[in-house]
């Protein structure tokens, strides 16, 4: 254990964390998003932010891609591989985003 | 008691300290404990997204390196647009979040017992076992290519201290004008698929503007490889004649290798004489998962594709490029995937909380074939009774088509991987 090297921030976020459904299906598909648009979907570089977006026109733009109605370099190919109800989970979790 | 060492007791009267200290510590990590073999794109992933989403859990990851060296982005060295240090992280972030990382080798495991011994004597135990080893090289499928050969040949195909990156890209810079720059490549499959392909882009992008009469010569024991059309599309456009890509079925095979002539020669026999040479050897999973059973006669290892745990062990879940998992590639962002769903699966009886049930697996694979020029393969997985399947009508490639028409693409899809890149370590490290 290394607990006397972790910084009094760590140590305090250890202490009040709650523990969390890892199981919620919205989070564990949307850690396939992290990969480059970061944990909580706030986008680096040219990676766009999709925190906060409202549900409806999460999946509205989804739909978009997924008919190529959008321009988009990689995200038409990724649309098709998910169901309705995963972009629901989807639109849910990248809502509530912070 | 009496199977720790000395070391592992100081370890644990350390562990006694800091609970005297922080008692509510104790009680928020009581829920059990999650050993990870292995800190790269898999192992450091786990360890972070089990310490951000299971707080209760105490992570210990095992690695042998102090900083980690990406096989993602070393490429770039190769071309000039990276150095070293860009592509070499620390484990200072997930210390901070409280996992215990020791830098050290584990070199076996007790599936019964549940412990680790690791090379410096210490005895780990654990609830449960991630093991995320990666790759080993096969030293007796090359003929004379061994650890001495490396020097003179380097695969250059494990990110270890970033030496072997370092030797190719000093081979580069120092060949004479006009030489010769040959790589070897394996059979599938292997790590990272479209490797190989990026690395031939970025040793053409940095020999066009300082050496433009060097030769490349790709040896092939494959009669084709991931993204072809897109990368001999860029290297067309893009470098003239200067790469030659010789499959198979073209004597593409080389079988011997002598460092001392500096000669490559083919299964026929042919001798073709280098100035640099990068031998990219037929591979296996690390040594870990060979000695200890976990892998089967292939070399790799099968896993349940709904939650990674080792066919031979319950309690061990393994993941990443030692796996047996196609038509999932071995890549970083597969093992960073499927990492966090191991986890859940992996933790559901120790915290009581579910694993999930529908899990999909996610993969883009990014290249860099000149400036600001990127190209991609996408995929969606999910799994079947007894494997993996790509989600039909999904994924696939970047767009065909000439530069003229594809440069924004191209511009965009190079930025885009420079971000994956940052995001994807973020996501492992920070």
């Amino acid at each position: 254990m290394t607990l006397s090297r972790m910084t009094p921030a760590a140590l305090m976020a250890a202490l009040v964390a709650f523990p969390v459904a890892a199981a919620d299906p919205g989070k564990m598909l949307a850690q396939a998003c992290a990969g480059c648009h970061g944990q909580s979907g706030e986008g680096l570089g040219s990676v766009p932010d999709i925190r906060g977006y409202d549900r409806a026109f999460f999946a509205e733009v989804w739909q978009d891609f997924r008919e190529d109605r959008r321009p988009a370099t990689i995200m038409n190919r990724i649309a098709r591989g998910y169901t309705e109800d995963e972009v629901a989970a989807l639109a849910d979790y990248f809502a509530r985003a912070e | 008691m009496t199977h720790l060492t000395r070391r592992a007791f100081g370890t644990l009267l350390g562990a006694s300290a800091a609970t005297l200290a922080a008692p509510g510590l104790l009680r928020a990590q009581s829920a059990g404990r999650l050993v990870i073999i292995g800190g790269g794109f898999g192992g450091a992933s786990a360890a972070r997204f089990a310490r951000i989403h299971y707080p209760d859990v105490g992570v210990t990851l095992v690695e042998p390196q102090s900083s980690f060296v990406t096989c993602p982005y070393g490429n770039l060295i190769l071309g000039g647009k990276r150095r070293l240090g860009d592509i070499t992280h620390s484990y200072d972030g997930l210390r901070a979040r409280g996992a215990e990382v020791i830098h050290d080798r584990a070199t076996d495991i007790d599936p019964e017992a549940h412990r680790v011994t690791l090379a410096g004597g210490a005895v780990l135990e654990y609830d449960k076992l991630i093991v995320s080893p990666g790759i080993g090289l096969r030293w007796d499928a090359i003929e004379g290519y061994d650890d001495a050969a490396a020097e003179v040949f380097p695969h250059a195909w494990i990110g270890g201290d970033g030496s072997q990156i370092s030797t190719l890209r000093a081979q580069l810079e120092a060949m004479p004008e006009g030489g010769v720059v040959a790589l070897s490549i394996p059979e599938n499959p292997f790590r990272c698929p479209p490797g190989p392909y990026e690395r031939i882009s970025m040793i053409a992008h940095y020999l066009k503007q300082a050496n433009p009469t060097a030769k490349i010569l790709a040896f092939d024991s494959k009669e084709g490889f991931a993204k072809q059309g897109l990368f001999q599309d860029a290297w067309a456009e893009l470098y003239g004649d200067m790469i030659e890509w010789v499959p198979a079925s073209g004597d593409g095979r080389i079988e011997r290798v002598d460092p001392a002539n500096k000669l490559f020669i083919s299964e026929f026999g042919e001798e073709h004489r280098v100035d640099v040479g990068n031998v990219i050897p037929p591979q296996y999973a690390a040594s870990i998962v060979r000695d200890t059973g976990l892998a089967n006669e292939s070399g790799w290892v099968p896993v349940d594709p709904h939650s990674f745990a080792a066919a031979a062990a319950r309690d061990i879940h393994v993941i990443g490029d030692a796996t047996i998992a196609p038509p999932m590639p071995k890549s970083g962002y597969v093992a960073n995937s499927t990492a966090k769903t191991a986890v859940a699966a992996a933790l559901a009886e120790v915290t009581g909380r579910p694993a999930w049930d529908a899990p999909v697996y996610f993969n883009t694979c990014y290249s860099h074939a000149g400036e600001e020029y990127g190209i991609s393969v996408v995929a969606v997985f999910r799994p079947t009774e007894d494997g993996f399947e790509a989600v039909p009508d999904s994924g696939g490639l970047s767009p065909r088509g000439p530069l003229a028409e594809q440069a924004r693409n191209r511009r965009l899809e190079a930025r885009h991987a420079d971000a994956w890149y940052d995001s994807i370590v973020k996501d492992m490290f920070s």
